[in-house]
């Protein structure tokens, strides 16, 4: 018996391993390709270089086109999320009986699980051409849509963990505050909303890490030229989505043009480990203690 | 172009496929192979004859369940011409004419070819349905428009052409990988590979369209046989080359105009060339056989097929082992057609 346990054990951590393995695995090969465009590339012209042509005869490396495309694409999301997905999150902490939040609580996690495919022509097909009905200067392929479809997709991460987090505010907050004579309102917005802060800006930063990484919708709907702007009528690129237009092209392997894929890849990744790193910090810097 | 990435994206399920075929033959019907060992036949060459050679070799497997179907390779028409003239390749796929140093190159190896032409391909200059100003361009003011400098700096359509409204231009056009890009390069801008890099551009031509198709503002280039497809989608600007002598004025392209020579600079003829100690072979003479007969391939695949009489006088040039380029000095040729190079002596 003892040995089978043994034997369990050894499994389990195997598949632990596995997991660490594959992490690890592509770290180095981020690392080693990375390494290896950055010794044909400086790295401030990577950094700091406002065109990104590295398919062109006369190539430029210059990363900060497609960052500012997926911060552009990443802020109109969480624009749209944020707002909707916190109040959606005091309505259905505070205000919505149990019934109602059994109920709605589900539909809305529905929209996490919808295919980011789907999202992706939905931006193309449907809310551009919406969008263009009010704004005719609005190119076929844009920031704005597939931004807007991006927020819906990420607002049941937000609204679900901030629920989560509401839902974790002691009942005695709430009745002292009750007690006191405030109104629901107050208390659900001065109260339980300061109280459940860090889980909630944990859930945002997650959500904005989401965002960040998001591929097939912007791939679909936001074009793919490399562009330094904040005007979201424009076709823009993402970081992601270059990485898809690389990896779907002929670029031959080995090649200075093959291995920006990389290179991008490497700062789409610590960007987002940043953001988790910043998103765990917070959670445990203010964590409200209430034993 | 569309038809190539999807292509080469299919690669390895298509090498699976036919490893998989290959290992049901030899469980299932055992000694078969070794009753027919007729040699494999290997293509290779040009990414924009991929997609025609790709479509042939399939219908020749089809039509010879007991041979292997043949191989075929995306080297580019450069690269393909190196392994040909070693010797490697039996047929060697071509978007342009064998080059006066690619002739040389086989010359030397002692290697002699039988060019032969297969298809027209066709690129179109196209804008959207709701664009009232455009209704032609003309060569010069696609060099303005296309060339490296004009990168950042030739951004609204009234720098084209000043009658053209004061408004931002959007542009889109095939991905960089593809041969309609350096054809398109080479025949406006004048020097294959250079544009500038501000642009929409994708291998899915599907993006092109849909990106022309949703902007008023968008100008684009496609391949002829796509924008066909999605002709309600699409508005096409007929091409002035400003030479009147092969068809005055903006030139709609169109099977039509391709075909006799007057939509230029931006159509060409596509060829293969046939190693001659390859053309001997039966199973070589009937694939070549089946690029001439086969011509709703080329259509299928989105090229424009040659006229029945160029057919017949490639026919008859294999048919002789007439070896050589009708293309003396090598190269490109733009406005001639292909009846007068075939009718040239060599």
């Amino acid at each position: 018996m003892k040995r089978f346990e043994f034997l369990i054990e050894w499994a389990l951590f195997l598949c632990a391993l596995l997991s660490i393995g594959t992490t690890a695995g592509i770290i180095i090969v981020l690392a080693v390709e990375t390494f290896a465009f950055l010794r044909e590339v400086p790295i401030t012209e990577f950094l700091f270089g406002t065109e990104w042509t590295p398919l062109f005869a006369t190539p430029r490396f210059g990363v900060l086109p497609l960052v500012a495309g997926t911060m552009l694409v990443s802020s109109i999301a969480m624009a749209v999320a944020l707002p909707m997905g916190l109040l959606s999150a005091v309505y259905l902490s505070e205000y919505a009986d149990a019934r109602v939040r059994r109920f709605v609580k589900p539909v809305l996690e529905i929209l996490a699980g919808v295919p980011t495919v789907v999202y992706g022509y939905f931006a193309l097909l449907f809310v551009t051409p919406l969008l263009q009905q009010f704004l005719p200067n609005l190119a076929g392929f844009n920031a704005l849509g597939p931004g807007i479809v991006m927020g819906i997709m990420i607002l049941p991460l937000v609204s679900s963990l901030s629920e989560d987090a509401m839902q974790a505010v002691p009942r005695g907050l709430r009745e002292g505050s009750y007690a006191l004579g405030a109104t629901k309102m107050q208390t659900s917005l001065r109260v339980v909303l300061p109280a459940a802060f860090s889980g909630i800006t944990a859930a945002c930063i997650l959500a904005v890490s989401r965002a960040v990484g998001e591929t097939m919708i912007v791939a679909i709907a936001a074009g793919q030229q490399p562009r330094l702007t904040a005007n979201p009528m424009l076709p823009i690129e993402t970081m992601t989505a270059y990485i898809v237009q690389v990896s779907l092209g002929d670029t031959p392997q080995g090649t200075i043009e093959y291995r920006t894929i990389f290179a991008v890849g490497m700062l789409l990744f610590l960007g987002t480990f940043l953001l988790n790193l910043v998103s765990t910090w917070l959670r445990d810097r203010f964590r409200e203690e209430y034993a | 172009m569309t038809h190539i990435p999807y292509s080469v994206r299919y690669i390895p399920v298509a090498v699976l496929v036919i490893t998989m075929a290959g290992c049901g033959q030899t469980t299932n019907e055992g000694g078969q192979e070794e009753g027919a060992p007729a040699a494999l036949i290997t293509l290779d060459g040009s990414s924009t004859v991929f997609p025609i050679a790709e479509a042939v070799a399939e219908e020749f497997g089809k039509a010879n369940p007991n041979m292997r179907t043949p191989t075929v390779g995306i080297s580019g028409t450069g690269g393909g011409f190196q392994k040909f003239c070693r010797g490697e390749t039996d047929v060697s796929n071509a978007s342009r004419p064998i080059r006066p140093a690619e002739i040389e190159a086989c010359q030397k190896a002692g290697l002699e070819y039988i060019e032969v032409p297969i298809a027209y391909d066709g690129i179109a200059i196209v804008v959207n349905p709701k664009n009232s100003w455009a209704n032609n361009i003309t060569v010069a003011e696609l060099k303005t428009l296309w060339a490296p400098e004009a990168q950042g700096k030739v951004t609204r359509w009234n720098q084209v052409r000043a009658s053209w409204p004061n408004r931002e231009i959007r542009l889109f056009g095939a991905g960089v990988d593809s041969g309609t890009y350096d054809y398109f390069t080479e025949a406006t801008v004048g020097k294959e590979g250079a544009s500038r890099g501000d642009f929409t551009s994708s291998e899915d031509d599907n993006v092109i369209v849909q990106g022309v198709a949703s902007d008023e503002l968008a100008l684009g280039f496609l391949p002829l046989a796509y924008v066909e497809e999605n002709r309600e989608r699409l508005k096409i600007a007929p091409v002035d080359n400003g030479k009147p002598d092969d068809g005055a004025g903006p030139i709609t392209p169109s099977a039509e105009t391709v075909r006799n020579g007057s939509y230029q600079p931006l159509s060409r003829p596509l060829f293969i060339y046939v190693a001659r100690k390859a053309a001997d072979r039966p199973e070589v003479q009937q694939l070549v056989e089946m690029f001439f007969s086969r011509s709703d391939l080329v259509r299928e695949v989105g090229y424009i097929e040659l006229t029945p009489q160029i057919y017949e006088l490639a026919r008859k040039h294999f048919a002789d082992r007439k070896v050589g380029t009708a293309f003396g000095e090598g190269g490109s040729q733009v406005g001639m057609t292909l009846e007068a190079l075939l009718a040239k002596e060599r």
